[in-house]
């Protein structure tokens, strides 16, 4: 619903108009774009109609299993599609259940089109007034079931109040970063009897009287996050319990809750996800108060980040929850053997989480000991994790699946022998910066781990020997191996001519690549959808081109690489439709023309970094008029005057972060600064010295190993 | 100790030919109106009640006479209260609180008789700094008290003890230590005086609460059960002028009115609060029956309950049995029969900002939840118009705030008014002071200072040194409880 007519020349230009009728169906969406990506005269876009009677005479539930079938390969196809005929563009508003507008100002327009769409996702839209709002419950009664407003601000109780009357049947209301809203919008929330779902995240203003309104209006509630409502008290969260007896997932991150409810709130009968992130009342006394009453639902507790509990209170929690299988104790307290032995209660324990934690002597093995059915591992920036006894843990856990041992400083290839001894059938490892591993380790991981979906070796000794091990792993869909200096073109060919499913990978600052090395990889990955070639400063116009073949690709980072033009950044425009994200800074060669393609071609752009690059004024300008472009930086432009950067500023509507020089701050109008803010914009005066060099990746490695050390 | 107070009433059966006894048994200013009978005739030779007695400036043989005679009889007394323990030592059938009882009424006094005869003594020696030491009882009092306390809370243990006090007291040198207390005593000991005053009368404030009703529950026939009529219950004064008849409800207000009628009445003695309960271990202890027929309170009832003070039989007859004639200002809708309800709900009225959907509004939030999550479907109410509100609310505690301003006012003034008087009253107070100081009447004052002696001793030099920052506090007490007061 991008855009409802009258259609903008662009499009017909652009040439997207898919007939989409049942014998195609069995043709790829790509052949039909190929086939109708020719310029076609503007008259053709009816004349489809009488060709193909038989398309108004098939059954609604027919054409929606076309039209299922056609957004599931491209959504933007579904608009071609609507644009083909009348009864084309019918069945394609009858078919449309999920509403993205761009602008707010059309959602009447939006809501009379597709009357059967249940969900609203405002979250494109920075600004959404109380009008905006008010016009759903204008348009005829609604089928909302569900409401996206957690990316906008602007609107306050007034909107929610008619919001709340138009669509009684409401079941999901995401409010998170309503940072302005407070009890009185809660107590109109409180009115959708049938909510199921809701977010008030960082609703900072909110206290237990609103939470007291929602508690009572809607006691079906499911899913409830209350993370940063810093007003709350145990009196509302005791209410909450006592009233909102269905609550399965419950966030209360940040809050301040203490002994005196958490008894009330792990009583909750169907309680299964309860999240305390952060939460200083969360202490052993608090941990300890249902020693002999029991949850037998529970099943995902995270209370990383409570600084106030110990080892005690963690053992006495473990013992009212027998049935967990998720625990978080990220940056909560040391791990002691004791502690751990506690686990053995929960014998379903899958996933533990153990982050940034400080194991006291043997409090590893112990995890070896009492967990042995987890899945899930997550020990990175932990200290005291020695060889010995990870070696000791991962010989226990054959069933592990995720193992996180990122930062683990102290780990050495003694430890990389046992874990790929020990647990073949790992599909995720993560082991950034683990510097006593040898480039001979790292080769056992692709040796004897086939079974690898996810990747993380980035800042390691791994070389082509390494990374063409690392080719066995077939099923590879991430592989991050970023600041690796020793990897070549030639390994990057393994990989890309075995993992054809690697849908995302990392090589910043892997100075050893060249175009070579991209170009197999982009032939043999075609479902590639983010790269990073930041700082691979051999990098040119030639892999953005072998890069362009990758239609799926949505991600492209290429910051500081120096010899990429706009030629390049054309390719990459017009073959990679989806591109969203964009980081082309310190790209100095990039000009006018490249922004030209892109504002042409990347209607899905979302943000994008323009710094150092010689872009001006027409430049940016161009890029403006992309509707959904979110998040623009743009510093140290020698090409950019006052001038051009606020009419771009002014023209673009949706922007919700902008990074702009300090300098500009008192260049530009104040008034049309306000302006652009009060559409929902945050400006951010960024005051960094300008620094044209790039330093070798071994320089830049050298110094932050010693910016580290330091 | 009830049983005690109860098996020693026989025992002060026998020290009513006790002048003292009595004197400090009608110490109530609101009881004597109902108990003047048994009042009067046991008036003590000196003239208890200080407004009549006027002071002699120069040695009278007369008056030294009556002295010496009233010392005589009541030597005798002793005497043979101390015979009948002599008599009785041998068979030991007295309990030890009784003869605890006995000796600390034998104490009481020989501690009045050498009280009378320092005085007798001083108003014969011109030498003797007089002026400094008369016109400063209150300084004598805690002296005086500061002995007499300790011995008396000596005596349970031993009888001989307390004689051994009594020596002590009577050698020469603590006389010599007396006087030179007292000569240095100077103006900040009228001030402790008033201090003591005030609290006395916060106390009495404290006291009158419905909190004393139910504080002890004596068994029935243990206490002296009195019943107020309707009419004495609800008239408006308590105190009356003798000159005048000019009616007040506190004595504390009538003694300041009396100041009008004189010079006579503008003597710190005459000013000071009139002796409380010298003897209030052996007084019988008094509970109230309500006058109406059927309540609990009445004596009549089933399961009676009685009322501890006279202020509960006040606030309980008027909020229990008489219309609720005093209407909120600011609701209209709450009623109630005594004006402290009221002023106190007043305080509190309109602020009750936790409502609920269902209408009703609370003072805590808690209790908001509570009432929430015990019934279906309410929930919290938020202020619906919030600017229109916080006028509301800036209106309301302005023209509150009147009220609470002017008694601050009058607060204040009584204050400085009574410590203004005294220190001009310190010129002539000499022997107004003196007789005063003799009369059975103030007595009673000494004894009243053995509860609060330890706190009193200690507090001496530190209130007179922190005047500054101690007396406004002391000021608004004493507001408080005068606003508390002047309601009923």
């Amino acid at each position: 619903m991008k855009r409802s007519p009258p259609l903008p020349a662009q499009h017909v230009r652009g040439g997207n108009i898919v007939i989409s009728t049942p014998p195609l169906l069995g043709r790829s969406h790509q052949e039909s774009m190929a086939m109708t990506s020719h310029r076609q005269p503007k008259r053709r876009r009816f004349s489809p109609a009488p060709a193909s009677p038989p398309l108004d005479l098939l059954a609604d539930e027919l054409l929606f299993l076309v039209l299922d079938r056609v957004a599931a390969a491209d959504p933007r196809a579904l608009k071609s599609f609507a644009l083909a005929s009348r009864a084309c563009h019918a069945a394609e508003s009858r078919h449309r259940r999920v509403l993205r507008p761009l602008r707010a100002e059309l959602l009447p327009a939006a809501l009379a089109r597709y009357p059967s769409a249940t969900s609203l996702d405002l979250s494109l839209c920075a600004r959404v007034t109380d009008a905006a709002l008010s016009a759903v419950s204008a348009a005829s009664p609604s089928n909302l079931r569900a409401v996206d407003l957690s990316r906008s601000s602007g609107f306050g109780a007034a909107g929610l109040a008619a919001l709340s009357k138009a669509s009684p049947d409401l079941v999901d209301l995401d409010l998170s970063n309503g940072v302005d809203l407070g009890d009185v919008a809660a107590a109109e929330v409180g009115r959708v009897r049938r909510l199921q779902r809701l977010s008030l995240s960082r609703c900072k203003p909110l206290t237990d009287m609103g939470l007291g309104c929602v508690a009572v209006g809607c006691p079906d509630l499911r899913e409830l996050s209350l993370k940063w409502c810093l007003g709350l008290t145990d009196l509302g969260l005791k209410l909450l319990a006592h009233k909102c007896k269905k609550l399965r997932t419950l966030d209360l991150s940040y809050v301040m809750i203490s002994k005196n409810s958490f008894p009330a709130i792990m009583k909750l009968p169907n309680l299964e996800v309860l999240t305390l992130v952060g939460c200083t009342g969360i202490d052993d006394d608090a941990l300890g108060s249902l020693e002999k009453d029991c949850n037998k639902t529970l099943q995902v507790l995270d209370i990383s980040h409570c600084q106030n509990a110990t080892e005690a209170g963690v053992s006495s929690i473990v013992k009212s929850i027998p049935n967990l299988s998720e625990l978080n104790l990220s940056y909560c307290c040391p791990i002691t053997p004791s502690m751990v032995s506690s686990f053995h209660r929960i014998p379903n324990l899958q996933i533990l989480k153990l982050e940034g934690c400080k194991f006291m002597a043997d409090g590893l093995k112990s995890i070896g000991r009492s967990c042995g059915s987890v899945r899930e591992l997550s020990l990175s920036k932990c200290s005291g994790v020695t060889d010995a006894e990870l070696s000791f843990v991962v010989s226990r856990l054959n069933n592990l699946l995720k193992l996180d041992i990122t930062c683990c400083r102290n780990i050495t290839d003694v430890s990389i022998a046992s874990i790929t001894s020990s647990c073949t059938s790992l599909t995720s490892l993560r082991m950034e910066s683990c510097a006593h591993v040898s480039s001979e380790g790292l080769r056992l991981i692709g040796k004897h781990c086939c079974h690898l979906e996810e990747l993380d070796l980035t800042d390691n000794d791994l070389d082509d020997e390494g990374l063409k091990a690392i080719a066995r792993c077939s099923k590879l869909s991430s592989l991050k191996v970023g600041i690796c200096l020793k990897i070549s073109d030639e390994g990057l060919t393994h990989i890309g001519k075995a993992c054809p499913e690697l849908r995302d990978i990392d090589l910043y600052r892997c100075g050893g690549i060249s175009d070579d090395g991209v170009t197999q990889l982009a032939q043999g990955c075609t479902k590639l959808e983010s790269i990073n070639l930041s700082y691979c400063t051999d990098i040119t116009d030639r892999s953005l081109m072998a890069l362009s073949k990758c239609a799926k690709l949505n991600t492209l980072e290429i910051r500081g690489c120096p010899r990429v033009s706009s030629c390049g950044i054309a390719e990459v425009a017009m073959g990679c439709r989806l591109l969203s994200k964009l980081d082309i800074k310190k790209c100095f060669e990039i000009n006018d023309v490249g922004m030209l393609y892109i504002s042409q071609f990347s209607h899905s752009l979302r943000q994008i970094n323009l710094s150092y690059c010689s872009v001006t004024d027409i430049g940016l300008l161009s890029l403006s008029s992309i509707c959904g472009l979110q998040n623009m930086t743009i510093i140290h432009l020698a090409g950019i005057t006052p001038n051009g950067l606020i009419a771009a500023l002014m023209v673009c509507g949706g922007l919700t972060k902008v990074k702009l020089n300090a300098a500009f701050k008192s260049m530009m109008p104040p008034h049309m600064l306000r302006n652009v803010e009060a559409r929902g914009c945050v400006f951010q005066w960024i005051n960094k010295p300008y620094k044209v060099e790039l330093e070798p990746c071994d320089v830049w490695k050298q110094q932050s190993r010693d910016v580290l050390v330091r | 100790m009830d049983s005690n107070q109860n098996n020693s009433r026989g025992q002060s059966a026998n020290l009513s030919s006790n002048p003292l006894y009595y004197q400090f048994g009608s110490d109530n200013p609101l009881l004597s109106m109902g108990m003047q009978q048994p009042f009067h005739p046991f008036t003590s030779p000196f003239g208890a009640s200080s407004s009549t007695n006027i002071p002699q400036m120069d040695w009278n043989p007369g008056t030294m006479l009556d002295n010496l005679s009233f010392i005589e009889e009541k030597i005798r007394q002793v005497k043979d209260v101390i015979r009948t323990m002599v008599d009785n030592g041998g068979q030991l059938t007295y309990r030890p609180g009784e003869l605890g009882q006995q000796q600390q009424a034998v104490n009481a006094d020989l501690t009045c008789l050498i009280v009378q005869l320092i005085s007798t003594a001083g108003s014969l020696l011109p030498s003797l700094k007089n002026s400094s030491f008369l016109s400063h009882p209150p300084a004598g009092h805690m002296e005086m008290a500061n002995h007499v306390g300790s011995s008396s809370s000596m005596v349970p243990n031993t009888a001989a003890h307390s004689e051994d006090n009594n020596e002590d007291l009577c050698s020469p040198e603590d006389y010599e230590e007396l006087f030179k207390g007292f000569a240095d005593g100077a103006v900040e000991d009228t001030e402790i005086e008033n201090v003591l005053v005030e609290e006395q009368d916060t106390k009495d404030g404290d006291e009158g609460g419905d909190a004393g009703m139910d504080g002890d529950n004596l068994p029935p026939g243990s206490y002296e059960l009195l019943q107020l009529e309707r009419d004495e219950i609800l008239a408006p004064h308590t105190h009356f002028c003798s000159i005048c008849g000019k009616g007040f409800k506190r004595d504390a207000n009538l003694r300041m009115h009396m100041r009008g009628h004189g010079d006579e009445y503008k003597s710190p003695a005459a000013l000071a609060k009139p002796p409380r309960d010298a003897s209030a271990e052996h007084a019988p202890v008094k509970r109230y029956s309500c006058p109406f027929i059927g309540c609990k309170r009445n004596k009549l009832h089933k399961n009676f309950q009685p009322l501890k003070t006279i202020l509960c039989v006040k606030n309980h007859y008027k909020r229990s049995h008489c219309e609720k004639s005093h209407t909120c200002s600011r609701c209209h809708t709450k009623k109630f029969s005594v004006m402290a309800d009221l002023k106190t709900h007043e305080k509190h009225c309109g602020r009750d900002k936790w409502l609920c959907s269902c209408g009703t509004s609370f003072s805590r939030k808690d209790k908001l939840f509570a009432h929430v999550a015990l019934f279906q479907g309410h929930t919290p109410a938020l202020p619906s118009d919030e600017p229109k509100d916080s006028s509301d609310q800036v209106g309301l505690p302005g023209s509150h705030q009147e009220p609470a301003k002017l008694a601050s006012s009058v607060g204040s003034f009584m204050w400085g008014n009574s410590s203004g008087d005294d220190s001009a009253l310190d010129v002539k107070g000499l022997d107004s002071c003196s007789d005063d100081f003799l009369s059975t009447a103030n007595f009673g004052s000494f004894n009243f200072s053995f509860g609060q002696l330890d706190e009193f001793v200690y507090a001496v030099p530190s209130r007179s040194i922190e005047a500054g920052s101690g007396m406004p506090a002391t000021a608004s007490e004493h507001e408080a409880s005068l606003t508390d007061w002047s309601i009923c």
